[in-house]
């Protein structure tokens, strides 16, 4: 479970993330959507504790983010897939991750197999394609079997298998009983994914409803969605 | 449990994801440990490492023979020390050590694998420290063969001119060892500074200025004030060790320089520990 409370983070003069408080609940998929530059990925890193808020709280299973005495098994995140050391394999990659919990090679092993990167796996990172080093991500946030999964844009640059495999994961997931923050731009994969949805722009919170809910009274999901979040686009074409 | 359902468009198949019950929690053995892994698997740190050794072996075996040709006359034959003549490439390989133990932890803000690392040990300093146990351990142990090579052959070249010394001289096993344990050291002073600055160029400068600049700037103070200033400087201050027959006027004691010297990387540490576990990663 993540629970963030009146949560606000500046940068010097520019605010990112104001007052936002919203419960991400065990057992579903919760889709987190908002316009580039809402403040989705400042809220993601103060989630995994990489940033400190400026006020306000974040809890991760009952407790602050950095907390945790086996971090791996309390929350895994991919908010990144491209932050690998190009010239080191996705093998040893995570097992230099694993072994910091003392989590067990085989568990490396089982996860490379799992994801679909049997054969790539003592390739260079650095050589991968963008959907292999969102695979490689993936692996990486389930190490540790974690209670709590956050995702950030998890089928940018999956092939259609791929973009399939991770509808299913992220339902496998959920039905484990598990936390699911998934953040994404394509409206028709939420749709069909997310139960719950958080919606951000500015850094403010614009809807914290269900994708029925949402979507009621629009033709879909985007329509609704852009008719919410219109007047909080910050990047706009002329 | 909730059930799920999923529109499905033809064929799906469902995830089968392992399950990951053993225990699991994070300690500073296990990071070390994890750190291990990533040293040896990092191709540019392997390199610099290669790079230290080499010039370490390569630089005392080169001098000898060029000792050998042209053997010193004079006052420059009282003063002669065998021993430092085949540690002399210490004075290049502390630069490949530093940025070794640099490149260690900016590799990592670099490539923004600094954020997995986080997220793995939100506590952040286990891995600055197993970082540090790493560098010093994998610098020391390629060290010694690398000076050992470097004594035991630039010896036998100087022999043929009979300008050698032996391992069991007084002072020569000290200078010999204790050289690899200055570079273990350098080596942890570069990822100090690496840690500081996120930034391998900035860290690289910073590792010069601090180990040949200062001692410049020191050499250029005039009269006594100038050489008691250069004992102190980081490099002078460590490479006492290296030296069989220290000059008090010019050198602080042997172990007391590698004390002094390993002092400065502690602040250099401590104050990357603090940017490190306050910061936003």
């Amino acid at each position: 479970m993540i629970e963030i409370h009146e949560l606000t983070k500046r940068y010097g003069s520019v605010t990112a993330v104001s007052g936002l408080t919203f419960t991400v609940r065990p057992g579903e998929v919760t889709g987190f959507l908002g316009p580039n530059g809402a403040g989705k990925s400042t809220t993601m890193r103060m989630i995994v504790g990489l940033d400190a808020p400026t006020s306000g709280t974040v809890l991760v299973n009952g407790k602050p983010p950095r907390a945790h005495a086996a971090p791996l098994r309390e929350l895994g995140a991919m908010l990144d897939p491209r932050a690998v050391h190009p010239s080191r394999s996705a093998c040893h990659h995570l097992l230099a991750l694993a072994r910091t919990s003392g989590i067990r090679r085989g568990r490396v092993d089982e996860l490379i197999e799992a994801v679909g990167l049997a054969g790539a796996a003592s390739r260079g990172a650095g050589k991968f394609s963008l959907g292999m080093s969102q695979r490689l991500g993936i692996a990486a946030a389930l190490l540790g079997d974690p209670h709590t999964v956050i995702l950030d844009e998890p089928v940018n640059g999956l092939d259609v298998e791929g973009i399939r495999w991770i509808r299913g994961l992220l339902a496998d997931l959920a039905a484990r009983g598990k936390t699911v923050l998934v953040s994404s731009h394509l409206m028709s994969e939420v749709a069909q994914t997310a139960h719950r949805l958080i919606v951000i722009g500015q850094g403010r919170l614009l809807a914290d409803t269900t994708v029925a809910g949402l979507s009621a009274g629009h033709a879909s999901l985007e329509d609704a969605y852009v008719h919410l979040t219109d007047d909080a686009v910050e990047y706009r074409a002329a | 449990m909730t059930t799920l359902s999923y529109h499905q468009h033809g064929h799906h198949q469902p995830a089968r994801l392992p399950v990951y019950s053993l225990p699991q929690r994070v300690t500073q053995g296990r990071v070390i440990a994890a750190e291990w892994i990533k040293l040896r698997t990092q191709q540019s740190a392997l390199w610099a490492g290669a790079g230290a050794i080499g010039l370490t072996a390569g630089f005392g075996i080169l001098y000898a023979a060029l000792l050998a040709a042209r053997p010193p006359h004079g006052a420059a034959a009282a003063a002669f020390d065998p021993t430092a003549v085949s540690l002399s490439g210490i004075q290049l390989a502390q630069i490949a050590v530093g940025v070794l133990g640099a490149m260690l932890i900016t590799s990592e803000y670099g490539s923004g694998m600094i954020r997995a690392t986080f997220a793995a040990v939100p506590r952040r300093l286990p891995v600055l420290w197993g970082k540090a146990a790493v560098a010093l351990a994998a610098v020391f142990a390629a060290s010694v063969p690398a000076v050992l090579i470097a004594f035991f052959a630039g010896q036998s070249v100087l022999a043929k001119v009979g300008l050698d010394t032996s391992f069991g001289q007084p002072g020569v096993a000290r200078a010999v060892l204790g050289s690899a344990a200055y570079l273990a050291v350098a080596a942890v002073l570069g990822l100090g500074l690496g840690a500081l600055l996120r930034n391998t160029a900035a860290a690289v400068t910073a590792l010069f200025g601090l180990l040949f600049g200062l001692q410049l700037l020191a050499g250029l103070i005039p009269g006594a004030t100038g050489v008691t200033l250069e004992k102190f400087m980081p490099s002078t201050a460590g490479q006492a060790i290296a030296s069989v027959h220290p000059d008090p006027g010019t050198s602080l004691g042997p172990w007391a320089g590698l004390g002094l010297f390993a002092g400065y990387t502690v602040i250099v540490l401590a104050l990357a520990a603090r940017r490190m576990s306050r910061g936003d990663a």
